[in-house]
């Protein structure tokens, strides 16, 4: 009890900490507003020469372009880490692997908190001014905002990943962009991952990274079976936040009993 | 200019310093802005004409506003930190000094890593030169110099915008960012409405569409007059000239925060 | 050497006017050492600010070096130092010395000059130690130090310090007083200095000036300072006494409504 309200109040803290910055949320809603109509311009005239397209219709390759948009936000799809990165780096991050708390559930709590915040902010304004301008479907399956939830859970175990291997790294920036170049390119965020040539479509569609957008953009659009993509999901949550556990184990040795 | 010169000069030699990290930074930045590039050959894996350009003319688009970005983005695309200099107070300090202050943050922290962007789209642009016809060829300097003016404009007001907008300096990306996005297509892809707006309201169309209907010989989908394919370097000064006056009037509206 | 005629800036908060400094008017002649003294949002730093054309002001005018701070502000840069004791002027991630350069470049210093410049100052403040140190690895009293020589070395008629002893420990700041009482009687540069530490004001001024809620509320020596509220031991509880029994009742009025200000103590 004692532990859930704890976790309850880091997700509130998350939630309240970036609540200070609506007007960045916002700004940060225009521009992906923006960046949707401009991609759905360019969707739009493929699909209008290539119908059927990745099994799509024009209205819902709309509707794909829109939700990456909105994904933007939550998902962290451009790749930030952590807050607790510049703790690594201050060396502040000692006193967080000695709580009694596990990081990993410290700061998943957070990033929810976090997630829930920018849906609200960066996700709304982007769908609802996409489908007053353009012709969009609606969401069919009731399984969108658990598969959503889940895209969230994914990317916050990659983040985790990523941000921790700077306790390794005296320069962290390579390993961000590597992440970055990966998410933005596999999740679907440039292009559906249906449009991707033959073997590099097999290769993106089973990555995590496919989890993040891909996977809930189909779920809401029901062009997958929402068990499997719900399965998928999981798999790489459950896959990523184990070998964060792990990772957390070796990183705690490193700093704490090595002393960084 | 001569300040410019010798403070990037100076900034240069310090990011150089680091040599590991330089190198990654100009690898990232290439990588990260080659993505658009692979998403236009993605494209046209499944078309052979988008708005009914080809992909030798959509990579000369590409190419030829993406170098245009590359080079504003290198020389004064600091300036898009502005809000961050108010924040952290060394606006101020820029304040204080016999430069101006937009010199001083173009140049401020100046890295050669951002060549990275400019060489991607560099070899995208050399790629399609093959579609200039030789007689038209003079037209590509041009409409890259131009382009980097309007695109400098752009920066420019996007930091204006932040004096106002101190707490949302994103709102500036979708100028900047979403204008090199717009010019990386044929605006024939999108709606009348847009193209006009970036016609007339803020010139993004001039950076290279219009010259390029010149250059690769098409008619205007929006039956615009000819001579408007003629008409950027007009338009960059009239941009520019706002920008300027823009910028003046956010620093007479500075309020310095904290003590 | 500064001159201030009803100088006052407003600000927008919240849709309404809010004057930080009004009606301000003094005069500081050329190797003057002059003290400003006020309380916590009083308006010191908004003076500061506005005469070296870091703030446009909303009315009157300033005149520092027979220069206008706003419309001439690049010129009066290359005539006055500053130096904000809050923040530092230097470049975080450079050593002290690549910093001092960035300077020179900036101001246009010739070489030789720079270097002649650099080396008195380095052994006057004792900076030979930690000059290929970066500024964010720097104490706050070494930091200090490089603060007051990067505002010297273009050696300015006027040097303006906002707060410049704040966070120091007793050693560092009785260096960084000899070192401005010094500058100001050997090369005879006029220094304005705002402060909460009496201890610059009895140590250094000659004159002090007094700004509470925007106003200048008192302009003389420190002992007239002193004779404003007989009985008072300690100058510490002079100024106390002056904060205090200015305070109004209402938050700050708008410049239109003169009636409504507070009672303001005048020399």
């Amino acid at each position: 009890m004692a532990a859930f309200v704890l976790y309850l109040r880091l997700f509130q803290y998350g939630f309240r900490r970036h609540s200070t910055y609506l007007a960045a949320a916002l700004a940060g809603a225009f521009t992906n507003t923006v960046f949707g109509v401009l991609r759905a311009y360019v969707l739009i005239a493929l699909w209008e020469a290539r119908p059927g397209l990745a099994g799509y219709t024009l209205a819902e390759a709309v509707t794909f372009c829109f939700l990456t948009q909105a994904f933007i936000g939550p998902m962290q799809v451009f790749g930030r880490g952590l807050s607790f990165g510049d703790r690594i780096r201050s060396g502040d991050i000692a006193f967080d692997l000695v709580r009694p708390a596990p990081l990993l559930a410290w700061s998943l709590a957070e990033d929810l908190g976090r997630a829930a915040y920018l849906t609200l902010a960066r996700s709304l304004p982007p769908t609802i001014i996409g489908a007053a301008l353009f012709t969009m479907v609606a969401p069919v399956s009731p399984w969108f905002p658990l598969s959503f939830a889940l895209g969230v859970v994914v990317s916050f175990g990659w983040r985790y990943l990523v941000t921790l291997t700077s306790c390794w790294t005296t320069d962290d920036r390579g390993i961000h962009t590597l992440s970055a170049l990966l998410t933005m390119f596999f999740s679907g965020m440039v292009l559906p991952l249906g449009l991707f040539p033959g073997w590099l479509r097999t290769v993106a569609e089973a990555l995590p990274f496919a989890a993040m957008v891909q996977v809930p953009a189909d779920v809401w659009l029901g062009a997958e079976p929402p068990l499997q993509a719900l399965g998928f999901q999981l798999l790489w949550a459950v896959a990523l936040m184990g070998l964060g556990a792990l990772l957390t184990v070796a990183a705690r040795r490193k700093v704490v009993v090595q002393g960084g | 200019m001569g300040s410019y010169l010798l403070l990037a000069w100076t900034w240069a030699r310090a990011s150089a310093q680091y040599r590991t990290s330089f190198a990654v930074s100009i690898v990232s930045s290439f990588a990260i802005n080659a993505l658009d590039a692979v998403a236009i050959g993605i494209v046209f894996l499944h078309v052979t004409t988008l708005g009914g350009f080809s992909l030798r003319e959509v990579m000369f688009l590409y190419g030829t506003g993406g170098v245009a970005f590359a080079v504003a983005d290198t020389l004064f695309g600091n300036i898009e930190r502005l809000s961050q200099h108010i924040k952290a107070g060394t606006f101020d300090t820029m304040l204080i000094r016999p430069v101006s202050p937009f010199v001083q943050m173009a140049a401020d922290g100046f890295g050669a890593h951002r060549i990275g962007r400019l060489a991607q789209a560099v070899i995208v642009l050399s790629l399609a030169l093959p579609v200039v016809p030789w007689s038209r060829a003079w037209m590509v300097p041009l409409m890259i110099l131009t382009g980097v003016v309007i695109f400098t404009a752009v920066f420019t007001l996007g930091a204006a915008l932040q004096f106002l907008l101190v707490d949302a300096p994103e709102i500036a990306n979708a100028f900047t960012y979403g204008g090199v996005t717009l010019t990386q297509y044929p605006l024939s892809v999108y709606g009348d409405q847009l193209v006009r707006a970036v016609t007339f309201i803020v010139p993004l169309a001039f950076v290279n569409w219009q010259p390029a209907l010149y250059v690769l010989d098409r008619p205007d989908p929006l039956g615009l007059p000819a001579w408007f394919r003629f008409a950027a370097p007009l338009a960059a000064l009239l941009l520019a000239g706002c920008a300027a006056l823009a910028w003046r009037a956010g620093i007479r509206r500075y309020r310095s925060t904290g003590s | 050497m500064i001159e201030t005629i009803s100088l006052g800036r407003d600000f927008k908060v919240r849709g309404t006017l809010v004057p930080a400094v009004r009606d301000l008017s003094f005069r500081v002649g050329a190797g003057e050492f002059v003290g400003c003294l006020g309380p916590n949002g009083a308006g010191k730093s908004t003076t500061i600010k506005m005469l070296t054309g870091i703030l446009t002001p909303t009315h009157g005018r300033a005149l520092v070096a027979g220069l206008d701070p706003t419309r001439q502000r690049k010129a009066l840069a290359r005539r006055i130092g500053v130096v904000f004791g809050q923040r530092t002027t230097l470049w975080w991630d450079l050593p002290l010395r690549d910093s001092f350069e960035l300077v020179r470049l900036l101001y246009k210093v010739d070489r030789n000059r720079f270097r002649q410049r650099l080396a008195e100052l380095t052994e006057v403040l004792e900076l030979a130690p930690f000059l290929r140190t970066p500024v964010r690895q720097l104490s706050l009293g070494q930091r200090m130090r490089g603060d007051i020589t990067a505002a010297l070395l273009h050696d300015p008629e006027v040097l303006v310090l906002d707060e410049p002893t704040i966070g120091l420990d007793v050693v560092a700041k009785a260096e960084v007083r000899s070192f401005l009482a010094r500058l100001n009687a050997e090369r005879g540069t006029t220094v304005l200095l705002t402060t909460h530490d009496l201890g610059d004001i009895e140590r250094l001024c000659r004159r002090v000036l007094l700004i509470d809620h925007g106003r200048l509320a008192f302009d003389g020596s420190v002992a007239e300072l002193r004779a404003l509220v007989p009985g008072q031991e300690s100058i510490e509880d002079v100024v106390a006494h002056l904060y205090l029994s200015s305070t109004p009742a209402a938050p700050r009025t708008p410049r239109r409504t003169p009636d409504a200000d507070p009672p303001t103590v005048t020399a």
